[in-house]
């Protein structure tokens, strides 16, 4: 064979470069690589066994890539057609995900279950109406919360909660907090650790503290958000009556798995000189006294999340935020005033899952930390008032706190 | 393995490919360039070489090779390939073949490396007698994940400018879906703009007809056609958007139209001679199962696709230029999720330069080429009703290509992608970047 091969020098080298480019391109520099493992929320804690880890997969599947159709079940009334569309990057949610409750003005239940309550499915199939909220019934909206280190928060005892409340403010700090206490829903069993009273569960999930665990967080979601039954909660939210389950309860307990199993969001810069004085301030105008930086674990029969200190920054109590948060409405033995404790880790990546911009409180309504400092009120007032009296340079270092977490 | 050594491994493999390529493999050259072959007459001697070198089963079979005048139009893509014909039988047959190895890696995850048999297709054609003809091609994708009758159709020619076709037959929007094969472009994957926006390739049941003038160095070309159309999947799927491909999934749409109402497909293209050819297509119908058993179930929602296509020939065939974009228009229930774009806008452009021509190998008309496509695609035009800010759920995306076409129909692609895609809310991209070695060609 004449292997005659005449390119011109000037072409070769044309080539040449080319191809080295290629190569160039090939190696690991020029390929997008991982962002680093704290500036993002998703992924599972360490140490999970394989076939933890395989679980954790499959739940990772369901909740970021199963998107509901009207074959598969999808409403026909919903909020979103997946779990992931409201938990972008399984952090805070955007108000294009954000969803409305209504029907329930005090602590005696929701008076308007039977006109679509508690959830208002504001989104239809082809062919159906969406839910209108009932003339005169109270409501609120809130923005779908990261799920970031949420099984952490699952394993916190009843015992240390309690310990955190204080009803009476018996120490006289301004500030009480009590949980939320509700019965368990029929498919729900007690945590071994609970610590019931009159046959009513310290709820500890949501904005109002409504769910129990994550398995009631998620069976919930499923049905009131996609429309999606289970044989949890075999009740259509279109027709009001049970109908097949139309996801399977080994999904939602991947599901579930999965956001036990995520990791917790790390601090970014905590060596950071401006960072430690913010921290400083943050506990010394009486901040931490409900977003508890530390708290623990119980027993779980994962050994990643078993006995584990960690870093949340919130107590897992309701709290009186004042007139200025209070939409009149409410969940559980929660006051419409009350709003349970958001944990602040991960508070600088809200943006990253909020399309760039901060949707902060319960509802959004913050469009930055400082304006959500500030609407505190109730048993925060204090806390706002001493945030307002500090220097400018001061406020600065407790934003760079918050945004490194 | 490292990244680099796989991609050295490959390298590798195609240095060894390229030492024991077989001489009389290369019979298979018909003439041929991409994209309709207009890029340069040079080439037309490619057909006469190949002829001359036929391998003992050719001895049963005539190669028809493509005609390259350069006042054939995309439309005539669909007949204009390279074919083989036994004695004086009325049937030609023929066909492509292509697979790549496939390397990806999203935010530093990557699944590894894959070999992909992309498709493998089979034309047959046949002269039923004069002025009446029929075209079949029949696609194996993924392997046999996916066979596909992409075009049965016949074509019956009254006049140059009154041609009646019916059958299966591949919709006229933009040029990429009637103008697809393999071996035509210097890229691996297809353009997403083509495949994900507008859904090549776009195969239905219908009606139709379509006509050429030729008035000195301007040739002008016109399509229309109704057809069966799509399905609510445009806008019910498991992609979460809005998707085109989704809706023409139902395989049953070659027998049954979801909507009861035909769709249209229309498309006028004007070429010079000297300078290139420019298209302007629509295509547009009710996707929603609005009626049934009498009983009106919806409103009828309406899909409309407009398309603008272009290519361009210059440096004496050594340059090819070719894009298309598109824009999308469904009605989307105001009550259904802003998931679901009401509009949709993307396009791309190939820019191919030949940089050596000549004899490698003892071919003697192999071509190297060097390119870059460059793609945009946003799935979801529009704003939050809640926020008023930016629906994004867009992507861009740039290719730059090595090809080394030993003949015309045949080509080997060394492709790298580097694209940013951003969900929904405009949250920070994915940022993805590929690897593909591919090998692609008529046979």
């Amino acid at each position: 064979m004449n292997t005659t091969f005449t390119i011109p020098h000037v072409t070769s080298n044309v080539i040449a470069m080319f191809c080295a480019a290629i190569l160039l391109i090939g190696c690991d520099a020029i390929l997008p690589s991982a962002p680093n493992d704290a500036d993002v929320l998703d992924g599972p804690v360490d140490a999970l066994s394989s076939a933890q880890h395989a679980q954790f997969l499959r739940g990772d599947v369901a909740f970021n890539d199963d998107v509901f159709t009207a074959a598969t079940g999808l409403g026909p009334i919903f909020v979103a057609t997946s779990c992931g569309s409201c938990h972008a990057g399984d952090g805070k949610g955007h108000p294009f995900t954000t969803l409305t409750r209504f029907g329930q003005g005090d602590e005696n239940g929701n008076a308007y279950l039977d006109r679509g309550g508690p959830q208002l499915q504001n989104r239809a199939l082809p062919g159906y109406t969406p839910e209108q909220i009932p003339g005169g019934a109270p409501f609120t909206k809130l923005t779908p919360p990261a799920n970031t280190g949420l099984g952490f928060m699952e394993l916190v005892s009843d015992a240390d909660i309690i310990a955190m409340s204080d009803e009476n403010d018996a120490d006289g700090d301004g500030v009480s907090g009590v949980p939320n206490w509700r019965p368990l829903v029929s498919y729900l069993s007690a945590h071994q650790n609970s610590i019931p009273t009159n046959e009513q569960y310290i709820h500890r999930f949501g904005k109002k503290a409504a769910a129990y665990n994550l398995l009631h967080q998620t069976v919930n979601a499923y049905n009131q958000d996609i429309g999606i039954t289970s044989i949890f909660e075999p009740k259509d939210v279109y027709s009001g009556v049970n109908i097949e389950p139309e996801v399977s309860a080994s999904v939602i307990h991947d599901v579930v798995f999965y956001l036990q199993t995520l990791k917790v969001p790390v601090e970014r810069n905590p060596n950071d000189e401006a960072v430690k004085n913010g921290k400083r301030l943050f506990i010394q105008i009486g901040c931490d006294n409900c977003h508890k930086q530390t708290l623990k674990t119980a027993y779980s029969p994962v050994a990643a999340l078993r006995n584990k200190e960690f870093h949340p920054y919130t107590d897992l109590l309701l709290h009186d935020m004042g007139k200025g948060l209070d939409d009149g409405y409410t969940e559980g033995s929660a006051k419409t005033y009350e709003w349970r404790t958001p944990a602040l880790w991960g508070l600088g990546l809200s943006q990253n899952s909020q399309g760039g911009e901060y949707f902060l409180l319960h509802d959004g309504r913050a469009k930055s930390i400082t304006s959500a400092i500030v609407m505190h009120g109730g048993e925060a007032a204090m806390s706002t008032q001493k945030f307002q009296a500090l220097t400018e340079a001061e406020k600065r270092d407790i934003l760079k706190f918050l945004e490194q977490l | 393995m490292s990244k680099c050594k796989i991609l050295t491994i490959v390298c590798l493999c195609n240095a060894i490919v390229f030492m024991q390529w077989p001489n009389a493999t290369a019979a298979g050259a018909a003439d041929f360039t991409q994209a309709n072959s207009t890029r340069s007459d040079s080439t037309r001697s490619d057909s006469t070489q190949a002829n001359s070198m036929q391998t003992d089963s050719a001895q049963i079979f005539k190669r028809i090779p493509v005609d390259t005048a350069p006042d054939k139009l995309n439309m005539d893509a669909v007949y204009n390939r390279p074919f083989l014909t036994a004695g004086v039988l009325p049937v030609a047959i023929g066909g492509y073949v292509e697979a790549n190895t496939n390397y990806r890696q999203t935010n530093g995850i990557s699944e590894g490396t894959s070999f992909q048999a992309r498709r493998f297709t089979l034309f047959v054609s046949s002269t039923i007698a004069s002025r009446i003809k029929l075209l079949t091609e029949l696609e194996f994708e993924d392997g046999t994940r996916e066979i596909n009758l992409e075009f049965a159709a016949v074509d019956f020619e009254f006049h140059p400018l009154l041609n009646l076709r019916g059958g299966i037959l591949m919709n006229p929007i933009g040029a990429f879906n009637q103008n697809h094969d393999g071996p035509k472009w210097d890229f691996i994957d297809r353009p997403l703009s083509a495949t994900t926006l507008l859904p090549a390739t776009l195969s239905n049941v219908g009606f139709g007809l379509h006509g050429k003038h030729y008035q000195h160095n301007w040739v002008l070309g016109y399509e229309a056609y109704l057809t069966n159309g799509f399905d609510d999947k445009i806008i019910s799927n498991t992609l979460n958007r809005t998707s085109l491909p989704e809706g023409k999934m139902n395989p049953a749409r070659f027998e049954e139209n979801a909507s009861g109402l035909p769709m249209y497909t229309a498309k006028f293209a004007v070429r010079h001679r000297q300078i290139g050819e420019l298209g302007l297509s629509v295509m547009s119908g009710v996707y929603n199962k609005w009626k049934s058993d009498g009983i009106v179930l919806d409103k009828k929602r309406s899909v409309t696709a407009l398309a603008l296509d272009f290519n361009t020939t210059m440096l004496s065939g050594d340059l090819y230029i070719t894009g298309e974009v598109a824009k999308i228009f469904i009605d989307v229930p105001d009550t259904y999720s802003q998931t679901f774009g009401s509009e949709q806008l993307g396009g791309f452009v190939d820019i191919i330069g030949t940089v050596f021509k000549g004899s490698i190998f003892d071919w003697e008309n192999a071509r190297l080429n060097l390119g870059v496509r460059l793609e945009y695609v946003d799935y979801n035009q529009g704003t939050f009703n809640e926020t008023n800010g930016n629906i994004a759920d867009d992507l861009w995306s740039i290719m730059p290509t090595f090809a080394f076409r030993p003949t015309a129909t045949t080509v080997l692609r060394l492709n790298y992608r580097y694209q940013h895609q951003r969900d929904l809310l405009g949250n920070p991209p994915a940022k993805t970047g590929a690897i593909q070695f591919g090998i692609s060609t008529y046979f």
